[in-house]
């Protein structure tokens, strides 16, 4: 019981020891500019532009790739696929994919989208790695909410005539989407705090310039180029502060850890806070 | 899952084909990228091994005292404290801790040990143990809350004490599922990229002592991808050849988990 108190207290207390020391470092440097400036070779002018709009687009790519993926693949698992030996590997599979230090996920980005299918160093690249990164928890998540209906739901519909798709987007997807909803958010700010693959795919650690802009003034006015792209993130842009000897670096690194924390913070957040009023609300 | 095999393995045959097998495995020095190329896994190995041992050492008996406290003692408010406490602290991203190790941790192992370098493996084994606490507690909880109260009650009814019932009655019955618990602890502390690429350095060192700088397999991926490799060059394939046996080790880990999972298993 005392033993319990204390090991919780020693997990807090350090915790809150990091954040405060990270909180002095670098709220300082926590300003309008430190926002809008690109990175540079003075520590005081430097900032965060080309990481946050990077990290945007990356998570933009990553979104939609892993969304319908996710929840394609945790309805066909969890509604129609049958029970057999097949079904039975996948399902080891996305287990033990979990497992898979993020890293090997950047080696296969790296042998796969980088070279194999020509996407070069890109936003394009970056996104797809973090996609596979956080599939198996979309599909987790999907797998989950869908088995919590209760099955008289199903009856119910295909007592009136619906046919399995029409049960399946009528009410399955609508009853379970505020629980998919939830792991689509755990997994996003998973990928958004992801360094390891992304370093490993190539992306570069100074850049100081954006991406082509997607909105273009004459026709077809969408373009893609922006997808191949080189970027930059804000966990390489924090990486590569924190790995240089001079001290004000390490007080940029501090503010764009900040940035980091607050915005997984708040989704980890969103997505805690929206599992609890489900609990509360749903009553089958 | 297959993919990512193939494409290692691919990549892998390559760099074997310029490497024997043998020297990769007994070679005591790793540097692939300078003239006098030697590469002999083990000091990665070793440097993984080193910051693991650290990172479990800290956060299994941590994380298990936490889950026993939630899970049996703590009055109901707590643990809706704690839990999603918890949860957020898992949803941190590492780079972050990295710079915590690098910039917090060892600057106060300095002032205790006034030796200590810059770069060392024992402050990044240190935060990595923090690090994997969420993850060990929530798994050990939930296994150690699926267990059926009429055990727990069975023992008290016996004249147990509460502290009794949890050590002797709740853990042996929920063993598989904290076996896979620690199992993804190690696989995470094995796997971990950021905090030892920033707090341990990056120089591949035959060493067991906590105290010196190495790099692990995971720093030495990242430090190669920060350069600019060409595309099928030796150097290039090391990296494969790494990732290959990193994932080879998770990959044994998590078969001992399924094993002891399955052996395990109580069905109440």
């Amino acid at each position: 019981m005392i033993a319990g108190i204390f090991a919780l207290m020693i997990a807090v207390l350090t915790f809150m020891a990091l954040f405060v020391h990270m909180l002095i470092d670098g709220m300082p440097r926590l300003n309008w500019d430190f926002f809008t400036s690109f990175p540079s070779r003075r520590a005081e002018s430097a900032g965060i532009l080309s990481a946050w709009v990077g990290t945007t687009l990356v998570m933009l790519v990553t979104a939609v790739a892993a969304v319908p993926l996710g929840i394609g693949a945790g309805i066909y698992l969890e509604e129609y696929a049958p029970k057999n030996l097949f079904t039975e590997i996948i399902e080891i599979n996305v287990t033990n994919l979990a497992g898979v230090p993020s890293i090997i996920y950047g080696l296969l980005a790296l042998g796969l989208f980088v070279y194999q299918f020509s996407f070069g160093q890109s936003i394009l690249s970056a996104g797809l790695a973090l996609a596979l990164l956080i599939l198996p928890v979309v599909i987790v998540a999907t797998r989950e909410a869908i088995r919590a209906i209760p099955v008289s739901i199903r009856e119910g519909a295909y007592a009136l005539g619906a046919t399995k798709w029409q049960t399946v987007s009528d009410h399955l997807l609508p009853y379970s989407s505020a629980g998919i909803l939830t792991g689509i958010i755990i997994g996003l700010a998973r990928a958004i705090g992801e360094t390891a693959p992304i370093i490993t795919i190539g992306a570069l650690t100074f850049i100081a310039f954006l991406p082509p802009s997607p909105i273009k003034q004459d026709f077809p006015y969408i373009s893609f180029e922006w997808l191949t792209a080189p970027f930059t993130v804000m966990p390489i842009q924090m990486f590569n502060w924190v790995s240089r000897p001079e001290e004000a670096f390490q007080l940029n690194a501090a503010a764009a850890g900040l940035v980091l924390v607050v915005m997984t913070l708040t989704m980890n957040g969103l997505a805690i806070y929206l599992r609890y009023r489900m609990r509360k609300n749903i009553k089958w | 899952m297959l993919a990512i095999v193939a494409m290692l393995v691919k990549e892998s045959i390559v760099f074997f084909q310029h490497v024997s097998l043998w020297e990769f495995l007994t070679d005591t020095q790793w540097t692939p990228l300078f003239d006098d190329a030697h590469y002999g896994i083990l000091p990665l190995i070793s440097g993984t091994v080193v910051s693991s041992v650290i990172a479990l050492m800290v956060a299994l008996p941590l994380g298990t005292i936490i889950a026993i406290y939630l899970s049996e003692f703590a009055p109901f408010s707590v643990r809706e404290i704690a839990k999603p406490f918890l949860e957020l602290l898992g949803g941190v991203p590492t780079v972050v801790y990295g710079y915590f190790a690098l910039l917090f941790v060892t600057p106060l192992l300095q002032i205790i040990f006034p030796e200590l370098p810059g770069f060392n493996l024992l402050s990044a084994g240190l935060v990595m143990g923090i690090m994997i606490i969420p993850y060990v507690s929530s798994m050990t909880e939930d296994a150690m809350r699926a267990v059926p109260m009429n055990l727990r009650e069975g023992s008290y009814a016996m004249g147990a004490t509460r502290f009794q019932t949890a050590i002797r009655v709740v853990m042996p019955a929920a063993f598989s599922g904290i076996a896979a618990a620690y199992i993804l602890g190690i696989s995470r502390a094995v796997g971990e990229t950021m905090v030892v690429a920033i707090a341990a350095g990056m120089q591949p060192n035959l060493t067991w002592n906590p105290m010196e700088p190495a790099a692990t397999i995971t720093a030495y991926i990242v430090q190669v991808s920060l350069g600019d490799l060409p595309h099928g060059s030796i150097g290039y394939q090391t990296i494969f050849a790494a990732g290959l046996t990193l994932l080879l080790i998770t990959l044994v880990f998590n078969i001992i988990g399924h094993v002891l999972r399955k052996r395990y298993r109580e069905i109440y």
